[in-house]
């Protein structure tokens, strides 16, 4: 089905490329959508629909772009598309899109967006372009599932907005860790999965 | 036929082509997502509103679900038809206006007005033999507005339920409001004096000596004190421009 060089635009960014443990890109929504597991997934699909529909796009016409107003284009393209998103997600998961408020809206400012279509489907086949940012979305959606997961987990004692510790932990003395809930923890929560992740691929450390 | 790509004539009708092709689209896309989003928001009302009175939607699921049936929209307005029985709007004098519906007023825009000119959508509910009056309610939070829904008891100082909404508080802080926990703490508490008075409550941090408190105090959320003092304020302003006509209501039900 899909060549060597095709499973490795897709998969590189789960891990090897990831745009947010390894090019540090897309930090800021992963911040402010990662106190509950659930919007946290709904961002995930969302950004990896517009990011792999963007970049087909661009990738169809980009012979046509005027070079001179590149960008301005792929603004719209990204644009139009997260508002297609919002509209569907506020017509058929009201509640969900309530509680991701205005972030959805901002995926457009989302610097993987920009960053995917200008190094990637500006020069690059369609489908190509599509694995890559289906990739690209999924890796970004992988982090924000993780520090979502634990977010959720320690600071407020569920997962999917099921309680999961035990009434017994609470009667002796347990308490959910409100810190977890604040922006800060998810930063300290991604430098933590970095960490992890770069001693246990000693190819990602800068030489001295 | 070639174009150039970088002359002017060229990124002008690009352009042209472009923005008409999206602009037509989301247009599109708009119209035919609009009913959905409407009946969202319209049951989103009703669900809160059936809450107050003390019908979640779990309990309309259940309800529901002994009769054979799920809980869709429909049955959610069904049951909405079913037990608010009346919806008025009064102006600052306690008088109804004609023609209005409670349901139709936008709270966002009114409150804008002054006291005055506003008109003050008063919903009546009727479930087992108890007549409830729910206030809608909106105001300002810590980031953006909040919102809510009160259900007075048939004595008209005793709250009988509450519902909060809100747009952009901090989630696992100010946006807690909307939980059943701090929902449940308004349950019971008085608005009114005995003799129909207004007297507000308020809400304080650190309630001491939980069991013996006064009926005009709800214990509020340590860490998020804005949005508490914000739900304080939009309760206190709300319901107080409805004392002229509870006063009036409870005089008929004297006499």
């Amino acid at each position: 089905m899909a060549s060597k060089k095709q499973r490795e635009i897709l998969l590189d960014p789960l891990f090897e490329n990831n745009p947010i443990t390894v090019q540090v890109l897309g930090i800021c929504s992963a911040l402010a959508v990662t106190v509950k597991l659930m919007p946290a997934v709904v961002m995930a699909l969302s950004v990896m629909v517009v990011l792999g529909f963007s970049n087909v796009i661009i990738s169809l016409i980009r012979n046509y772009i005027p070079m001179r107003i590149r960008i301005i284009v792929q603004l719209v393209v990204i644009a139009s598309l997260v508002i297609l998103v919002d509209l569907f997600l506020k017509a058929f998961a009201y509640d969900v899109s309530k509680q991701l408020s205005v972030f959805v809206g901002l995926i457009i400012t989302n610097c993987i967006v920009m960053g995917r279509l200008e190094a990637f489907a500006m020069d690059n086949k369609p489908w190509a372009s599509f694995l890559d940012g289906i990739g690209n979305g999924a890796g970004y959606g992988l982090i924000l599932i993780i520090v979502a997961f634990f977010r959720e987990l320690f600071g407020s004692g569920t997962l999917f907005n099921i309680k999961v510790i035990p009434d017994w932990f609470y009667q002796h003395g347990y308490m959910d860790n409100g810190m977890m809930l604040m922006p800060a923890m998810a930063l300290i929560t991604v430098g933590i999965i970095i960490w992890v992740q770069r001693s246990l691929m000693p190819g990602l450390t800068e030489k001295e | 036929m070639k174009f150039d790509r970088n002359s002017n004539i060229y990124t002008f009708i690009f352009t042209i082509i472009l923005v008409s092709v999206v602009g037509i689209l989301l247009a599109s896309a708009y119209t035919f997502f609009k009913p959905f989003h409407e009946n969202n928001i319209r049951q989103e009302k009703m669900t809160d509103l059936l809450y107050t009175i003390g019908l979640d939607k779990q309990k309309l699921a259940e309800v529901a679900k002994a009769k054979g049936l799920n809980l869709s929209y429909k049955l959610i307005e069904q049951y909405f038809e079913k037990y608010f029985v009346k919806q008025i709007a009064l102006n600052e004098k306690g008088e109804e206006v004609e023609g209005i519906k409670a349901f139709d007023v936008d709270l966002k825009t009114e409150i804008k007005k002054p006291a005055s000119e506003q008109v003050y959508p008063l919903f009546i509910a009727e479930k087992d033999g108890k007549t409830y009056y729910v206030i809608p309610l909106y105001g300002k939070g810590l980031w953006d507005d909040i919102w809510g829904y009160l259900a007075l008891e048939p004595d008209l100082r005793t709250i009988a339920g509450v519902k909060f909404g809100h747009k952009g508080e901090t989630p696992g802080l100010g946006a807690e409001i909307t939980s059943k926990w701090f929902e449940d703490r308004f349950i019971g508490e008085k608005l009114f004096d005995e003799q129909g008075n207004f007297v507000g409550l308020d809400l304080v941090k650190n309630l001491e000596d939980k069991a013996n408190k006064d009926d005009h105090k709800v214990d509020a959320i340590s860490g998020s004190t804005l949005t508490c003092n914000g739900v304080e304020e939009m309760i206190n302003e709300r319901v107080k421009h409805y004392e002229v006509y509870f006063k009036k209501l409870k005089n008929q039900k004297n006499k």
